[in-house]
């Protein structure tokens, strides 16, 4: 009866009866060890990641070593493997991607933070962020279908016409070309530059605005000149993040980006991508050394964006404090 | 000169309103697209009835959908109590250059590609029993989900006030009644939505699928085996060569858009609803 009683009035003020504080003193215990369990079972996950696939690269770093990196062969039957056609290809679709939504993406979340009407930027802004959760595999589809088609001809015929002096606009147009696997890229990591530049101006206290006004600067001027500089870091680091997601798409650039693992100045060609190759040969892989090499072309852009991931949350957080 | 700065201000400022209204035109161009393409391969024939071979009409995706449920599901159930108890972790007791480590693992880990994580789940679950497996793709999405899970709970748990954390420590009770009674209760409409923007993020990742999951044609409940899955589907069929199977792709990202607007909508709704009651009210 008493028990019941302490019970009922330890359930319902959730304060511990003296009792009872053998009970308790284990449940804390247990609390305590379960949390910390967890974070070690956590980084236990995260360092199994790595040392999975260094593991699993052995083979291939043992047998090409550096060499890999600026090897262009990529040969099963012989089984000569390299990196360079892939990591060409990537670093040439992101780094595009990246320049053309960085400019896009910080103008437009300039004026969604800035000079936007309240509702407009708010309505807005809920729209893109509910557009970068579309997934890949539908940007994909739309790329393969209507982007392509669009690009091989109309865009690509009109930038060959304008620029076709330069080297990178010229040659045969392909519909799935290095071009719209950019653009593809640029479509899906725009939303991130977007919100995370719109959320950093919010940020900004106000009276570092109010004081550029009063010394007569124009709202832009407020902007370009206060506003832009002072949140730099952040804007840089969401462009981190952003080409760190542009270096691993791996679904959408697969669709578009015509998987051919040459290395071509024209950006009409196709091409192909790290994360591609590991999607589209992974189950063909049919030896050993093959698998292997796939397997370090998926460390090589494990390490890539954790460098890149690194830096960009690196900035984002000096920013906080 | 106070008319060009004006006017050169003006330009920018247009400027930057053509980019804020293209972007989210282009954006919705593409849903509106994809909405009336997917419109028409959707049909209930599609939703009940698994593939059939090309050449036959009306197969669907049945088993794709059910195939998402499971994999997803199970990866809930692996990531979410862990998640929950690291972000509880580090919004309880999260101070130090300990946990400030850990919650950038976290951050690093949200932004590693898919394909890796696919690797990773490849050699660990599936190379060593010699096949693909549903609870292969489980444990990659599981590893995409946790460090959202993470830092969403630490989240929630660190905007709790801290006076009711206090107080209820001050009448005596131990840490593990003040999480489970107070700060669990206070932060429950982040944690919710947090873990439903996990679940947003993992549907529809395709990527690490294709050497865990790997799909299957038929009817597969049993997630040691080889299973459909929607976003597989997608794949397989976009990159097909019949017009029939294209169609078939449309209807699939539909649906998915479908999902995964449900999923951030409910995530967003869920909060803004509960953060009105319980306890967590900082008046």
């Amino acid at each position: 009866m008493a028990d019941q009683a302490i019970a009922i009035a330890e359930e319902t003020t959730g304060v511990a009866t003296p009792v009872l504080r053998q009970r308790d003193r284990t449940a804390a215990r247990l609390f305590i060890i379960s949390l910390r369990g967890s974070c070690v079972l956590f980084l236990i996950i995260c360092g199994g990641l790595v040392a999975e696939l260094v593991w699993g690269a052995q083979l291939s770093l043992r047998t090409f070593g550096v060499g890999f990196l600026w090897s262009s062969a990529w040969d099963p039957v012989t089984e000569h493997f390299g990196a360079a056609p892939f990591l060409y290809g990537t670093a040439v679709s992101s780094l595009i991607s990246l320049a053309l939504a960085s400019a896009i993406g910080i103008m437009a979340g300039v004026f969604l933070a800035e000079f936007a009407p309240r509702k407009l930027g708010v309505s807005l802004g809920f729209l893109i962020e509910l557009l970068a959760a579309v997934p890949s595999i539908v940007y994909g589809l739309w790329g393969l279908f209507v982007l392509a088609p669009f690009v091989s001809q109309w865009l690509g015929p009109a930038l060959q016409d304008t620029l076709g002096f330069l080297p990178f606009f010229q040659g045969t147009i392909y519909g799935v070309n290095m071009l719209t696997a950019a653009l593809i890229l640029t479509l899906m990591i725009l939303p991130t530059i977007t919100a995370i530049s719109r959320d950093l101006i919010e940020a900004m206290p106000m009276r570092y605005r109010e004081a550029s006004l009063a010394l007569g600067a124009t709202r832009w001027e407020t902007v370009a000149q206060v506003v832009l500089p002072s949140v730099k870091r952040g804007i840089f680091g969401a462009c981190m993040l952003a080409f760190g997601r542009a270096l691993g798409e791996t679904i959408a650039t697969t669709m578009v980006i015509g998987n051919r693992p040459v290395i071509s100045t024209s950006l009409f060609a196709p091409g192909y991508t790290v994360a591609s190759v590991i999607a589209n040969e992974f189950t063909e892989a049919t030896t050993n050394l093959y698998l292997s090499a796939l397997i370090e072309l998926g460390l090589i852009l494990l390490l890539i964006s954790i460098i890149v991931i690194g830096l960009g949350r690196l900035m984002l957080r000096l920013l906080e404090r | 000169m106070p008319a060009r700065r004006r006017l050169t201000g003006g330009i920018w400022v247009g400027a930057s309103a053509v980019c804020a209204t293209g972007v989210a035109a282009v954006l919705l161009l593409i849903m509106a697209y994809i909405a009336e393409r997917g419109i028409g391969a959707l049909s209930l024939s599609y939703l009940i009835h698994v593939p059939r071979p090309i050449g036959i009409p009306g197969g669907g995706v049945a088993n794709g959908i059910v195939g998402s449920f499971i994999i997803v599901g199970i990866a809930a159930l692996m990531a979410f109590p862990i998640g929950i108890f690291v972000g509880l972790y580090l919004g309880v007791y999260g101070y130090g250059p300990r946990a400030e480590g850990l919650a950038f693992v976290a951050d690093v880990l949200a932004g590693v590609p898919s394909i890796a994580i696919g690797i990773y789940a490849y050699t660990v679950l599936v190379e060593p029993f010699r096949q693909f497996s549903a609870v292969s793709a489980s444990f990659a999405f599981a590893v995409l989900m946790l460090p959202l899970v993470i830092r969403a709970t630490e989240g929630a748990i660190k905007v709790v006030p801290r006076e009711l954390r206090e107080a209820a420590t001050a009448l005596g009770a131990p840490d593990h009644r003040v999480v489970g009674k107070i700060l669990l209760a206070a932060a429950r409409p982040g944690i919710v939505t947090g873990l439903l923007l996990a679940l947003a993020r993992v549907t529809g990742e395709t990527a690490p699928l294709l050497f865990t999951a790997f799909g299957s044609q038929f009817w597969e409940l049993d997630p040691t085996r080889p299973m459909a899955e929607l976003s597989l589907q997608i794949f397989n069929y976009a990159i097909s060569p019949y017009s029939e199977w294209h169609e078939q792709a449309w209807g699939g990202a539909l649906l998915l858009i479908f999902a995964v607007f449900f999923l951030s909508l409910l995530a967003r709704l869920s909060f803004l609803m509960q953060k009105g009651r319980g306890p967590g009210r900082a008046e």
